[in-house]
């Protein structure tokens, strides 16, 4: 066998650069939670101590959503040089055509029309996105082009489907989607499932390198981390069970959005950084001529990603009509201005290459909670605008104050 | 001599009006090196795309160990073995050195998901042939120095066991210190039995490193012959002028401008 990197000696110089460079990483990531905090720190005292309340927490986990559920399929989006603006409009039609199959195509409140309505939906998303997709890869029409028609066109297209009525109302299974929640038992077991993923996956990790001859972090490190994100697993559970039903004593537990933005959120994770597609896209976005020369085929890599987004977009439409209880046709208007926004707060670069999912979620939550929290103080919406404004363009200047630092 | 590893017969390239490679033919052994040479848009990178699968010949024949091969695309090549290290390296700047090493060809786990400890690993091993004090295994590539970049380039064409490697000016963009580094690479792959085909503008190194030499002018061969049997002058004169040693004109070679 070959000797590997962890036989020779490490001396302490090569070890602490190396130390230095694993924190570095991280250090954009690190400075946006502190971000977070810094903001969730300032509303609490502002608000005389409502903000931090397991209610409004629990409330401004089901207002981000939406926004993060889209932003981690938008970040493989930018990543690969491309941009999506027709998210908002698609999301609105979508909604409708979900609407319509409850309410005019099947029985309405019939047993199956809830399921067969999503699938129905996330199956007409990822077409949708899928066909934008193809006219981008296969024509080379710029993505900003092909969406921004998507933008016009969705909207337009859920006008023709009911002449521009509002579907109302849902079916009521359905509408556990939009403000539903698990309850205090279900809320530890996901806390608990989630835990054990995470502690399996790192155990496999460091097995695997261990066994390649790699150099691994001291166990009592690992632990200390794995512990860290149990207690914050811990915590999250806790608090969304701190929110009970009215005048009972019963936590109302995780909200089934934000479950589903959970579950989105890890596979997505796991798809960027773990399979193939993910690579291809990180590479097509940092070098589209070396990912043709390397025998990839960019032409699907790209259409799988709007279909991605697609499908993504159905489960929003999902999330946001079932919370109304309705199907506007003015659901998420601006939209896509919101999540292009997260993901680049999130510290993705519209150059393309660089960009991660953890990072667009934080973003998200960022805007989130400024918003929660002006809301909280009686901001009225003009000013609002005005400041998320300011805020976009500060973490955008943050970012290339970074960049430079860093070469 | 022994059976050729590949063999191109008559090689023809058009893109639209213009004919890029006309009845171009070359072949290439074992261990051997060949310094392919011509002016700007001579043909030369045209005819060694049809090779790495870049480009489909419009007619003619490629042999591999005299079998008629197909070669439609770059990973028909690199499935007979045939790497090419392009002249900007192709690198994904963003990616680690393993990512590019593995680019479009990762390991993957029993159930379907990247390896990245497998493909660190093995880029560790091949890294170590080339490039010893290599260390930035971490990195994206766009860290690194321009010679450890093209050690990166080089370690994906062997990685996976090239038997023919193309290189598209493989000193272009280097130091005279990275550029004898991969000098001694050359000789290195050549003890291995590989046969590398060499873009190359500069005379010096073609001397230095090939064994035969091959010149293209206005997309048509001009000659080929042992290194030793010529000079630098007379190689001049047929980049330039397409005029052989002994003073005539390869065929085809002269236009009605030139004359």
């Amino acid at each position: 066998m070959e000797r590997t990197a962890a036989e020779r000696p490490v001396s302490v110089g090569e070890r602490l650069r190396q130390v230095s460079q694993s924190v570095q990483m991280d250090t954009r990531l690190l400075a946006m939670i502190g971000a977070v905090v810094a903001i969730w720190a300032f509303f609490e005292i502002a608000s005389g101590g409502i903000f931090l309340s397991p209610r409004n927490l629990w409330n401004l986990s089901v207002q981000t959503s939406v926004t993060a559920l889209l932003a981690t399929g938008m970040v493989l989006i930018i990543v690969s040089r491309n941009i999506d603006l027709s998210i908002g409009s698609l999301l609105a039609f979508l909604g409708i055509l979900g609407g319509f199959v409850q309410t005019e195509v099947l029985p309405l409140e019939g047993t199956h029309s809830w399921w067969i309505s999503i699938l129905v939906m996330i199956g007409a998303g990822a077409l949708a996105g899928g066909m934008q997709g193809w006219l981008i890869a296969r024509f080379a029409i710029p993505a900003f082009v092909v969406t921004l028609g998507g933008l016009m066109f969705w909207r337009g297209a859920g006008w023709l489907f009911t002449q521009g009525r509002t579907v109302t109302p849902l079916d009521t299974t359905y509408s556990v989607f939009g403000g539903g929640s698990i309850g205090e038992s279900w809320s530890w077991v996901v806390g608990a499932t989630g835990f054990a993923l995470l502690a399996l996956l790192t155990a496999w990790k460091r097995q695997r390198r261990k066994a390649l001859g790699f150099q691994v972090k001291p166990a009592s490190v690992e632990l200390a981390i794995v512990a860290a994100v149990g207690a914050l697993i811990a915590a999250f559970v806790a608090t969304m069970n701190g929110y009970d039903f009215p005048r009972t004593e019963d936590g109302r537990g995780i909200p089934v959005p934000v479950l589903i933005l959970i579950v989105v959120a890890a596979v997505m994770i796991y798809v960027a950084n773990m399979t193939r597609f993910g690579r291809y896209i990180y590479g097509y976005g940092g070098n589209p001529e070396a990912a043709q020369l390397a025998g990839v085929n960019t032409r699907r890599v790209v259409i799988t990603s709007f279909a991605l987004i697609g499908a993504l977009t159905a489960i929003g439409a999902v999330i946001s009509t079932a919370r109304l209880n309705a199907a506007p046709l003015s659901i998420g208007n601006l939209l896509e201005l919101q999540v292009i926004a997260a993901a680049v707060i999130g510290g993705t670069s519209l150059s393309g290459g660089t960009g991660t999912i953890l990072g667009a979620l934080i973003g998200a939550l960022l805007m989130q909670s400024l918003q929660n929290g002006m809301v909280l103080l009686g901001v009225q919406s003009a000013p609002q605008q005005m400041i998320m404004a300011g805020v976009l363009i500060f973490a955008v200047w943050f970012d290339v104050i970074y960049q430079k630092r860093r070469v | 001599m022994s059976q050729p590893l590949v063999e191109m017969n008559n090689i023809h390239k058009r893109f639209g009006g213009i004919h890029a490679v006309e009845d171009m033919s070359l072949e290439l052994h074992p261990g051997e090196v060949v310094g392919l040479l011509g002016h700007n848009g001579a043909g030369k990178s045209t005819f060694i795309k049809m090779l790495s699968g870049a480009y489909q010949v419009d007619s003619g024949e490629i042999l591999i160990d005299g079998q008629p091969v197909q070669i439609r695309n770059p990973i028909d090549a690199k499935e007979l073995g045939i790497e090419t290290i392009y002249q900007t390296l192709a690198l994904a700047d963003n990616l680690d050195t393993a990512a590019n090493i593995f680019f479009g060809r990762e390991i993957l786990t029993p159930w379907g998901a990247l390896d990245e400890p497998a493909m660190e690993h093995a880029a560790i091993g091949v890294m170590k042939r080339l490039n010893p004090q290599f260390r930035k295994f971490h990195d994206p590539v766009s860290n690194l120095s321009g010679g450890q970049r093209q050690s990166v380039a080089i370690a994906r064409a062997l990685q996976f066991n090239a038997r023919i490697i193309i290189m598209d000016e493989p000193t272009a963009a280097l130091g005279p210190h990275e550029t004898q580094m991969v000098a001694d690479l050359i000789k290195a792959l050549k003890k291995e039995g590989i046969a590398i085909v060499m873009i190359s503008h500069d005379l010096h190194d073609v001397f230095d490193l090939s064994d035969r030499i091959a010149v293209m002018k206005n997309g048509r061969h001009v000659w080929t012959g042992a290194t030793t049997e010529t000079d630098k002058d007379q190689v001049l004169q047929m980049v330039i002028l397409g005029k052989l040693p002994d003073g005539s004109y390869a065929p085809g070679i002269l236009t009605s401008e030139d004359a």
